[in-house]
């Protein structure tokens, strides 16, 4: 969300740097698996949030395999191939090049004129937990009752019902991280959700994604708890960060003690502590909400004080400030094409936001921060690509494709499973009607896992949730 | 210096001309003179003495109008102090007129200009008769220089957002409607008594029915915003009742009464990108602009982030992708809107007499690929500058150049 209150009113990375994609681990292989521990900590570096609670229930839909033909297929690994095909199976891709074979049980689908790029993921949704249609009923993304709620978690407040879902599916959507909203210093754990028609969120789960923890910074905390006993300054922001962390790192010290030598009681459970001593551990990674250049020097700091790093900053509409700085960091950037003037923090953004930080060597991500946004996050890229290659900065398609597919599965930790077409990843595959940076492009199917979740010419296959049934015309 | 161009005669050659009011030109010629357009054509000759503009290979449109926001009225969202576009505690403001709120100094007047948009509407915001909306060109140190029409129309709030103003009910909010229009018709009939306080009370100030005086001569139209369908007749049905001159905006669920809204000759304006479902138009979607204009609906597109008011192009392509056929998107945001004002003698399309709004592109306005060359307002060449051009020369190689 802009703020917590409603508004008035709306690869290359660098080149060679998608080090930790590749070829999905075959262990992983489908079916999914129906646990979602953490990929990053090991046994004895976990407290009481390695056992398999809230486990993702996820299964992929089986579908026949698929051979898209003579397609213009963008690879997101710095391959473009005119008159492409791909072949995927049991949600995997298998092939990817301009003779692929078709197998005799494959739907053959006829891509000529047609565009085909990897699922669309976006880093920053609050799509389930400020669900439509917008009541009170639905306003589930702030816990807006104390400044540090780091206990919340995204996934439960997300309904899948929300009427959004579909929409944003049919902008190619596969794949999003929702996220609690800004009002809070430490707002809560984000999930990592495939987007599915699903009865739970269990079901939605990304398998074995780790979660992220929405941090946020400037005006938000301070307008909300200003007048409700702070803080009510930035200073009082950063203070308020430090101190929570302060007691993760003493909470972490009993645990690793504990788990090291099962000596006496284990100390009590915090589900603060908990999440921010995973945070410590990097297995949770900080998205942080975050405009200003300085205050994003800031926020550096005090990761470093701590220990951990911040995967990406949202928002984060001063990045081109310190494109250079961020680019030493290895932070990625999650932001808008043009959003700006909202207010006071966000009148610095610039149509060269992306184009800039690229340049430096940094890794850019359009995100969506809306349930609007996300249906068309290819056009909010071509709009940062041209803008950039007007003013002088030669963006590669390739690259601007990156910023909505591969480099935002960097942000959540999941490239090398999602975020290009590339044999061994899942099959998150959109066939456009153009070229996605272009105005008039649609996407026409969208495949998550291998399903045929949306098809634009079949009435049968487009989605839509419980809320809109007996009520649309 | 630049002031010294309006005096010039300006030729725009070679480009491919969409006049809007007539079909599209080949390596045509644009004559402006003294702020207007003197010629539009093939066969033009480019007058002894004229700055030349070399448009080959380029797109030369009308400059773009948005009728959706609050141009100049806002800065800074959530900052109070930047914000004049509304009255606080004021559910009927027929008689507040926006334009003295109006900031010729916005950064976002030069933010917007730059990406071809030359002339918005100004609308107030907030109430249930909100007040008036005023036409303004984006550029001019004064108000008065910027202005074009005022009012331009008198915003009116038909949907879930007026029912405080009703006691709670769409229904109290239609029936206080046509208590307001009653009321402002005995006022006008009865000057006298009510300044020798010899009438009932009246259901607003004199001065608020004062101002719906040209509203109710049909002078003035009613710009009413209503969106779930039962709103949308209910507008329709007071719009007959008082004979107004009406323009729907928002009708999100409008495409369900497509045929009533192109019977009733009542203009459009609409974002083509809404589509998320509320309590207000569940029915919204992004097909309505293409299915409004099919039943021939005269269909304004709009942009209503006021900062975002360049991407107007952006709403224009995309109600091409659903459906809308292309020139009727570019007239949507040109001559359509000009009619709807009332300022279509003056604005929104290529001709001549016309005030020499004019634009410049690398290609098809409505895709990103396109840049803006040149843009003129009033026949006056924008440098295509503003303070986010500004921040990026500044920040373009780091360490900045402070």
């Amino acid at each position: 969300m802009r703020h917590p209150s409603p508004a008035l009113g709306l690869l290359i990375v660098l080149v060679g740097g998608c080090a930790s994609a590749g070829a999905r681990p075959p262990q992983t292989r489908s079916p999914a698996p129906a646990t979602a521990a953490p990929a990053g900590p090991t046994a004895q570096d976990t407290t009481s949030a390695d056992r398999p609670q809230y486990a993702s229930t996820y299964q992929r839909h089986p579908n026949p395999p698929v051979l898209i033909r003579n397609a213009t297929i963008l690879t997101a690994t710095g391959q473009e191939i005119a008159g492409g095909s791909i072949l995927f199976r049991d949600g995997r891709i298998v092939a990817v090049g301009t003779t692929v074979e078709a197998p005799g049980d494959a739907v053959v689908v006829d891509g000529t004129g047609k565009w085909v790029t990897p699922g669309v993921i976006d880093t920053h949704s609050h799509l389930g937990v400020y669900a439509a249609p917008s009541t009170q009923a639905e306003s589930d993304g702030n816990e807006a009752t104390t400044p540090v709620t780091a206990e919340v978690w995204a996934e439960h407040s997300f309904w899948p019902q929300d009427p959004q879902i579909p929409l944003a599916i049919a902008g190619g959507v596969t794949t999003i991280q929702a996220l609690p909203g800004s009002a809070n210093l430490i707002g809560g754990r984000s999930a990592v959700l495939k987007l599915v028609p699903a009865r739970s969120v269990q079901e939605m789960k990304f398998p074995s994604a780790r979660y992220g923890l929405k941090m946020a910074c400037g005006e938000n905390p301070k307008r909300v708890y200003g007048d409700r006993g702070g803080p009510s300054t930035r200073m009082g922001n950063m203070a308020g960060y430090r101190s929570a962390f302060i007691q993760a790192q003493a909470y972490r010290r009993r645990w690793d003690k504990w788990n090291k030598d099962h000596q006496g009681d284990p100390p009590d459970r915090n589900l603060r502590n908990e999440t921010l001593a995973e945070v410590l551990r990097g297995s949770i990674y900080v998205q942080n909400h975050c405009y200003r250049a300085d205050e994003m020097v800031q926020m550096l700091d005090l990761a470093h004080e701590f220990g951990f790093k911040i995967r990406s900053f949202h928002h984060a509409v001063e990045a081109y400030k310190i494109a250079d700085v961020l680019a030493r960091e290895g932070t990625a950037v999650s932001i808008w094409a043009d959003w700006w003037g909202f207010k006071e923090e966000a009148m610095d953004g610039i149509h060269e936001n992306a184009a800039l930080v690229q340049q430096a060597g940094g890794r850019p991500v359009i995100h969506s921060d809306s349930p609007s946004g996300i249906q068309r996050l290819n056009q909010e890229a071509a709009k940062a690509m041209y803008y950039g290659r007007r003013a002088g900065i030669q963006i590669t398609r390739d690259q601007a494709l990156r910023w909505f597919t591969v480099n935002a599965a960097w942000v959540l930790g999941i490239d090398s499973l999602v975020g290009t077409l590339e044999p061994g990843k899942m099959a998150d595959v959109v066939v456009w009607s153009a070229d996605p940076f272009s105005v008039y492009a649609r996407a026409l199917q969208v495949y998550n896992d291998g399903w045929l979740v949306y098809d634009r010419n079949d009435p049968t296959r487009q989605p839509k949730t419980d809320f809109l049934l007996g009520r649309e015309p | 210096m630049i002031a010294f161009l309006l005096a010039q005669t300006i030729a725009i050659t070679g480009g491919t001309v969409y006049p809007v009011s007539g079909p599209k030109l080949e390596n045509a010629t644009v004559v402006i003179r003294d702020g207007r357009i003197a010629a539009v054509g093939t066969n033009v000759a480019v007058p002894a003495g004229a700055t030349r503009i070399d448009a080959s290979g380029k797109w030369v449109t009308p400059g773009l109008i948005d009728g959706g926001g609050q141009m100049g009225l806002t800065e800074i969202g959530l900052v109070p102090g930047t914000n004049d576009g509304g009255l606080r505690d004021s559910a009927v403001a027929a008689s507040f007129n926006v334009l003295e709120g109006i900031n010729p100094a916005s950064t976002l007047i030069p933010v917007t200009r730059i990406e071809g948009v030359t002339t918005t509407l100004a609308a107030p915001s907030g109430g249930f008769i909100r007040g008036q909306a005023v036409l303004i060109d984006l550029d001019g140190r004064t108000i008065e220089a910027m202005l074009i029409k005022s009012p331009a129309g008198m915003v009116v709030n038909l949907n879930e957002d007026s029912k405080s103003a009703g006691g709670g009910s769409r229904a109290g909010v239609a029936a206080r409607f046509r208590r307001v229009l009653n009321d402002a018709r005995e006022y006008a009939r009865r000057r006298n008594d009510y300044s020798r306080a010899q009438m009932q009370p009246l259901a607003a100030s004199a001065a608020d029915l004062e101002a719906l005086q040209p509203v109710l001569r049909g002078e003035v139209p009613v710009i009413a915003v209503a969106n779930r369908r039962s709103d949308i007749e209910t507008t329709l049905r007071i719009a007959r009742e008082f004979r107004l001159r009406l323009i729907l905006a928002g009708a999100a669920e409008g495409w369900m009464m497509a045929d009533q809204i192109a019977a009733a000759r009542v203009p459009v304006l609409l974002q083509a990108l809404d589509n998320i479902p509320t309590y207000d138009g569940l029915g919204v979607r992004y097909e309505n602009a293409a299915m409004l204009g099919k039943a021939g609906v005269r269909v304004v597109l709009l942009e209503t982030d006021t900062h975002n008011s360049r991407n107007l192009r952006q709403q224009a392509g995309n109600a091409v992708a659903y459906g809308m056929a292309w020139d009727q998107a570019l007239r949507a945001v040109t001559l359509t809107p000009a009619e709807a004002f009332g300022v279509a003698d003056r604005y929104g399309s290529l001709e001549p007499g016309k005030v020499a709004n004019v634009v410049v592109w690398t290609g098809d306005p409505f895709e990103f690929s396109t840049g803006v060359e040149h843009v003129f307002i009033r026949g006056r060449e924008i440098p295509l500058r503003s303070r986010q051009t500004e921040l990026m020369e500044r920040y373009r190689s780091l360490p900045p150049k402070y």
